[in-house]
């Protein structure tokens, strides 16, 4: 946290701040490869998808290196308070960003199969939703690196429009493939790449509820609403 | 000051749920300190301390030296009462009596409130003897009832495996932690109400320790216990309570689970994890 005073033991201090600059790191490589990913199906750029697709590995590495690095930390300094809520804040973060880069991951595979479509219509919507998701990751990861509760709890807040958007998505691909059966499988691909913005959104959201305990010592409360709608959502052909 | 004190203990038991201790924590407190202030001479070293050590419960008090915890300690069987100078004013109830009272006897109450110090303080008789010594102060007992005595003392004390074939050879010859197990069996075989232990396993190899933590697990179900460590982990594992005190005053006090994952204020955050000044 910033605003303490440094620690008695110096070495302690520097783990900590190696800590965080590991996970500031990861989110920044995670952040990268979600920006690359949108550009992959937004731009239609094969070589984007390929970049993503190449990267992943360091992502999972990074996190295995945080996972040790904690598990080190707390069998050698058996942190407390602040310090602890911190140290397992990393090691849940680290997880949540793993998962990103593993749906940014999805996206790049599925834009390639994209490309050997022609698709009648935009891809605006999607790409509001994945600047909503970018924007989101961006602050997240912001708010790891300065320890900021308010900032968390603004993405927490904002995931709401990015489920929106998704749901309205969902309406929108399925009525597409009700009107010609060869839109299904491009659908498909786009119906799974808004689903998995929408869940690297929700990843996005579990960060800043993490971030916020580990500032405050509290949890958030449970009340935000989960936002995909689309499980019940029904649309049945007109005659 | 005194007032947010009060409120901080208010607070706390009406805490819910998040920290599972807390819920089933703070019970009725079988001692109740209001506005106690403490003196040495013109060194006032407790500054209106406000808390309650609930029944049959660990309360764990931390700080640095000097910061009161020991003092508070001693005010609660009068140990100040040996040195000239010193003296306690204010409330430490007990069964609606003010023990810090001077009419309250002495005597009486440390048989009701006993203490185990830091280094082990084994009489130099024999083993059986440690036990029964205290026991006659206060009580006419029997051959027979003393010998069930001294072994039901040193069996709660988890030290009757390791001596019942040596009751009769000198208590010096034990090691560090069964000295240290053997003074809280004498302890608890007057059969007080609250057990006092000083910093007790400060001398003691990292198994030793944990015998005695294992045993102030055991002893919690029938006495009350208030343990000053400086062992941070050791009031983690040990206390349903702790209160940390810093410059005479007790800054905060909070279940365990409560005070060494989210302590509430800054002073207390930045002792517990090592960041102190």
């Amino acid at each position: 946290m910033p605003d303490t005073p440094e620690h008695l033991v110096k070495s302690y201090e520097q783990e900590i701040k190696r800590l965080r600059g590991m996970l500031t790191e990861m989110g920044g490589m995670v952040e990268n490869q979600v920006a690359t990913s949108a550009t992959a199906i937004l731009a239609r750029d094969a070589a984007a998808a390929g970049r993503v697709v190449e990267a992943d590995p360091k992502v999972d590495a990074l996190e295995l290196d945080i996972q040790q690095f904690v598990i080190r930390l707390l069998a050698l300094r058996q942190p407390m308070a602040a310090d602890l809520r911190e140290i397992v804040a990393a090691l849940k973060i680290t997880g949540d960003l793993e998962r990103i880069g593993d749906y940014a991951t999805n996206v790049a595979k599925r834009s390639l199969v994209l490309d050997q479509f022609t698709l009648p219509y935009s891809f605006a919507a999607i790409g509001q939703m994945a600047r909503m998701v970018q924007e989101n990751l961006k602050h997240v990861i912001d708010a790891i690196g300065e320890g900021d509760a308010d900032k968390a709890v603004e993405v927490w807040r904002s995931d709401q429009s990015v489920d929106d958007l998704y749901n309205g998505i969902f309406r929108e691909l399925v009525t597409y493939m009700m009107e010609d059966p060869r839109n299904i499988t491009p659908c498909t691909h786009l119906l799974f790449i808004a689903k998995n913005l929408e869940r690297i959104g929700d990843h996005a959201t579990n960060i800043a509820e993490t971030i916020y305990y580990a500032v405050k010592g509290e949890v958030l409360p449970q009340s935000r609403p989960k936002g995909d709608m689309s499980a019940y959502a029904m649309i049945r052909p007109r005659e | 000051m005194s007032t947010t004190m009060n409120d901080r203990q208010d607070q706390i038991s009406a805490t819910p749920g998040m920290h599972a201790r807390s819920a089933e924590a703070i019970k009725e407190p079988r001692i109740s300190i209001r506005g106690l202030d403490f003196y040495y001479g013109s060194n006032h070293a407790l500054k209106n301390i406000n808390l309650d050590f609930p029944e049959c419960q660990v309360t764990g008090m931390i700080g640095p030296s000097g910061c009161g915890k020991s003092t508070l300690l001693r005010c609660l069987n009068r140990m100040y009462d040996l040195y000239p100078g010193q003296r306690a004013t204010g409330e430490a109830m007990m069964d609606g009596v003010n023990i810090i009272d001077p009419s309250v006897d002495v005597n009486a109450l440390r048989a009701r409130i006993g203490m185990v110090f830091q280094k082990p303080t084994p009489f130099p008789m024999t083993i059986y003897e440690n036990i029964a010594f205290g026991v006659k102060l206060h009580e006419r007992l029997s051959k027979s009832q003393m010998d069930e005595r001294v072994e039901w003392s040193l069996t709660r004390a988890a030290l009757w495996v390791e001596v019942k074939d040596r009751l009769n050879s000198s208590a010096m010859g034990l090691s560090g932690g069964q000295q240290q197990r053997l003074c809280i069996a004498r302890t608890i075989a007057v059969r007080p109400q609250v057990i006092l232990l000083d910093e007790p396993t400060s001398a003691l190899d990292p198994i030793s320790t944990l015998k005695v933590e294992e045993l102030i697990d055991e002893l919690k179900h029938d006495f009350t216990i208030a343990i000053v460590t400086h062992n941070m982990q050791q009031a983690a594992r040990c206390a349903d309570q702790v209160a940390f005190f810093y410059l005479g005053e007790m800054v905060e006090v909070a279940p365990a689970a409560q005070m060494f994952t989210a302590p509430k204020q800054q002073r207390t955050q930045e002792y517990i994890t090592g960041r102190f000044g």
